[in-house]
């Protein structure tokens, strides 16, 4: 999901991918066309140097989207605070931006990144599945309202039986519709779902035969400001489980353990500075705003349904936390019940998901996926 | 002997033809195996079994959501999307074209409409066309027809005016009216020409239908591929690109038989 949430309705440019950025199909801007050409080119010659990433090395490469609860990223980056902690640890860190969010997924599972902004969900259906071993360092922040149900003229969210919805299919955003419909005793049967692209989410809600649409932040706050809508059930109702992370390479990640002490001393730096109650913090959020396509108001309106970890050691007692299982179990059943466990998933257990105390949920043998709040907890102790 | 002389044999023409496929192939073959032995769960280059497992699913298998079989209600949906787009806008370009081509009148009126409403890119006008036709399935066909009809007419007004003058003052002097000259002399002449413009259009309206596809659908090629590329279904796309390749090319071969057998003077006026 995450994809171009703020840009895509300032810029007239669609979401999905590199479908048109100037109106036609397949047109990638010059910059995505080089990177993805050239990258799977690249990606399919030098396919059996692959191991060899392991290795130590020097340069490193995260790869982000814009989405509210990552634009801290690039602003550290021009801030200079990405190299600062680089220097430190004696490393080279390039934070890239990849314009589409699947885009980036799939760049990052294909090898050509180091580490990479994502969901929890779409963590364990795409680089997990696809046998690429990755852990999470950073449990940066929940959605807490900004994917949400709205129905038009509606009020209950009962009311969605029967009703054709559009969606990004295999997007939060199903995942989402699923934990409603359960927690309303009823299942995807229920409903229909016509996948459309989040770009064009907010002028299909226009349209008179289009009742039901389930979106992210901002298409969500502009789309509520339609007064027929009633936005029936939020994120805000499943606290912590639509999780925003930051996921690197397991291997890199062993043989270079000083990369992700970087990432989480640039990362915990940038948010003391950006959630403090000083005009430096208000400065902040507008030039990350601006770096996302809106300005201050907008960006400050979204960081009030995402909810940062604001201190590494909230982070890291969430991430050591029972509820994190919990979740992790929901997300690999939804993705178990539509086919994205692989086809050959006999089972949601096909992939292993590795917690913080060491229990696995899944195949122990085929661990693809762990969360770690060792780095976190290392930045709490001041011991970066 | 100088290189622009040097002919291959028909033999070596047909393995001059296939030799870049076989590369192409060999060339995946070969990324393919080293990424799966570096990681036997890759996804980008999957292997032949798993693009044949995955197809055996989508064509033979009913999908638990729908009860469908996806590859071919995929496709029925798409080709019933191309089918309907392409024959609306040949029919209308087709009575346009010869209308406007024969009639000065209409030339001086809608010729420079035509040229300047062509030139407006079709994918730009798709929010508004959201708005207007839903984003159901008429806005999809609509869509073909904005992306080909203008093309069409454009081409037809200018095949009619190739027609040589002595044929139209010929009828004329032999009491033809207008009505009688079009219908025998012109549309005659012009349906092969209709196909030929057809066969042009086919890349353009497949493009249209896919792009549609992946802005809101519930069916089509173009939306499995923008749906299942949110989990890198590598092993789904490439078999879809290539059956929605084979399709395109069937269309076009099929449009050029029915070329040489309903009107099988016109390979010997095309060359003249």
């Amino acid at each position: 999901m995450r994809g171009i949430r703020i840009s895509s309705l300032c810029i007239p440019r669609i979401a999905e991918g590199w479908l048109f950025n100037d109106g036609r199909l397949l047109m990638l801007t010059r910059k995505t066309f080089l990177k993805s050409g050239a990258g799977l080119a690249a990606a399919a010659t030098i396919a059996p140097a692959l191991p060899a990433r392991a290795a130590t090395k020097k340069k490193f490469t995260l790869a982000w989207t814009v989405y509210v609860g990552w634009m801290p990223w690039p602003w550290a980056a021009q801030q200079g605070i990405v190299k600062k902690w680089a220097d430190k640890y004696g490393i080279e860190i390039e934070v890239v931006q990849v314009s589409d969010y699947a885009t980036s997924i799939n760049q990052y599972t294909s090898g050509m990144f180091d580490a990479l902004t994502i969901t929890n969900m779409d963590t364990l259906a795409v680089p997990a599945v696809g046998g690429v071993d990755s852990t999470s360092i950073i449990t940066g922040d929940y959605s807490n309202g900004n994917d949400a149900v709205i129905l038009k003229g509606k009020t209950k969210f009962e009311d969605i039986k029967g009703q054709k919805i559009n969606i990004v299919q295999y997007s939060v955003s199903q995942y989402l519709l699923d934990r409603g419909l359960q927690l309303h005793g009823m299942t995807e049967r229920d409903v229909r779902l016509v996948n459309t692209s989040d770009a064009d989410m907010a002028a299909a809600f226009l349209t008179p035969d289009v009742t039901a649409v389930v979106t992210w932040n901002p298409i969500v706050e502009q789309i509520d400001a339609d007064k027929g809508a009633h936005n029936v059930f939020n994120s805000s109702q499943i606290p912590g489980e639509i999780l925003d992370l930051v996921i690197v390479n397991s291997k890199t990640l062993d043989a270079n353990p000083e990369f992700a002490k970087a990432l989480c001393g640039i990362w915990y730096e940038t948010l003391g500075i950006m959630l403090s109650d000083t005009p430096e913090a208000k400065k902040a959020q507008a030039e990350m705003g601006q770096l996302s396509g809106t300005d201050y108001a907008g960006f400050a309106s979204q960081l009030k349904t995402t909810h940062l970890f604001s201190s590494p050691e909230k982070a890291a007692d969430f991430t050591k936390g029972s509820q994190l299982i919990a979740t992790m179990d929901h997300v690999r059943q939804f993705l178990f019940a539509w086919g994205m466990l692989g086809q050959g998933a006999a089972s949601p257990n096909v992939v292993g998901i590795e917690f913080p105390s060491g229990h696995v949920l899944g195949d122990t043998k085929n661990v693809k996926f762990r969360f770690n709040a060792e780095y976190m907890a290392m930045t709490a102790a001041h011991q970066l | 002997m100088r290189l622009i002389n040097l002919h291959p044999g028909k033999r070596g023409s047909k393995i001059l033809a296939i030799l870049p496929f076989v590369l192409l192939f060999a060339a995946y073959l070969a990324a393919s195996a080293a990424r799966h032995e570096a990681n036997p769960d890759d996804k980008l280059l999957p292997t032949l079994s798993q693009m044949a497992i995955a197809m055996r699913r989508m064509a033979f298998t009913q999908d638990m959501a729908t009860g469908q079989f996806l590859l071919w209600s995929d496709t029925a949906a798409s080709i019933t999307r191309l089918i309907e787009g392409l024959s609306i806008s040949a029919l209308i370009s087709f009575v346009v074209g010869i209308s406007v081509g024969m009639v000065p009148y209409l030339k001086k009126l809608l010729v420079p409409f035509v040229a300047a409403f062509s030139m407006v890119p079709p994918l730009a006008v798709l929010p508004i066309l959201f708005i207007i036709a839903g984003i159901g399935e008429i806005s999809k066909v609509t869509l073909i027809v904005i992306g080909t009809a203008p093309f069409m007419m454009r081409d037809l007004i200018l095949r009619v005016e190739e027609i040589p003058a002595a044929q139209i003052i010929k009828a004329q002097t032999l009491g033809g009216s207008s009505w009688q000259i079009a219908l025998r002399i012109v549309v005659p002449q012009m349906l092969p020409r209709l196909i030929d413009a057809l066969r042009l259009s086919l890349g353009p309206a497949w493009l249209y239908l896919i792009s549609a596809e992946a802005i809101a659908a519930q069916d089509g090629l173009g939306y499995r591929i923008f749906l299942v590329r949110r989990y890198f279904a590598m092993n789904i796309i490439i078999p879809y690109v290539i059956w929605i390749t084979l399709l395109a090319f069937l269309f076009d071969i099929a449009l050029r038989l029915i070329q040489s057998y309903a009107f099988p003077w016109f390979a010997g006026a095309k060359s003249q």
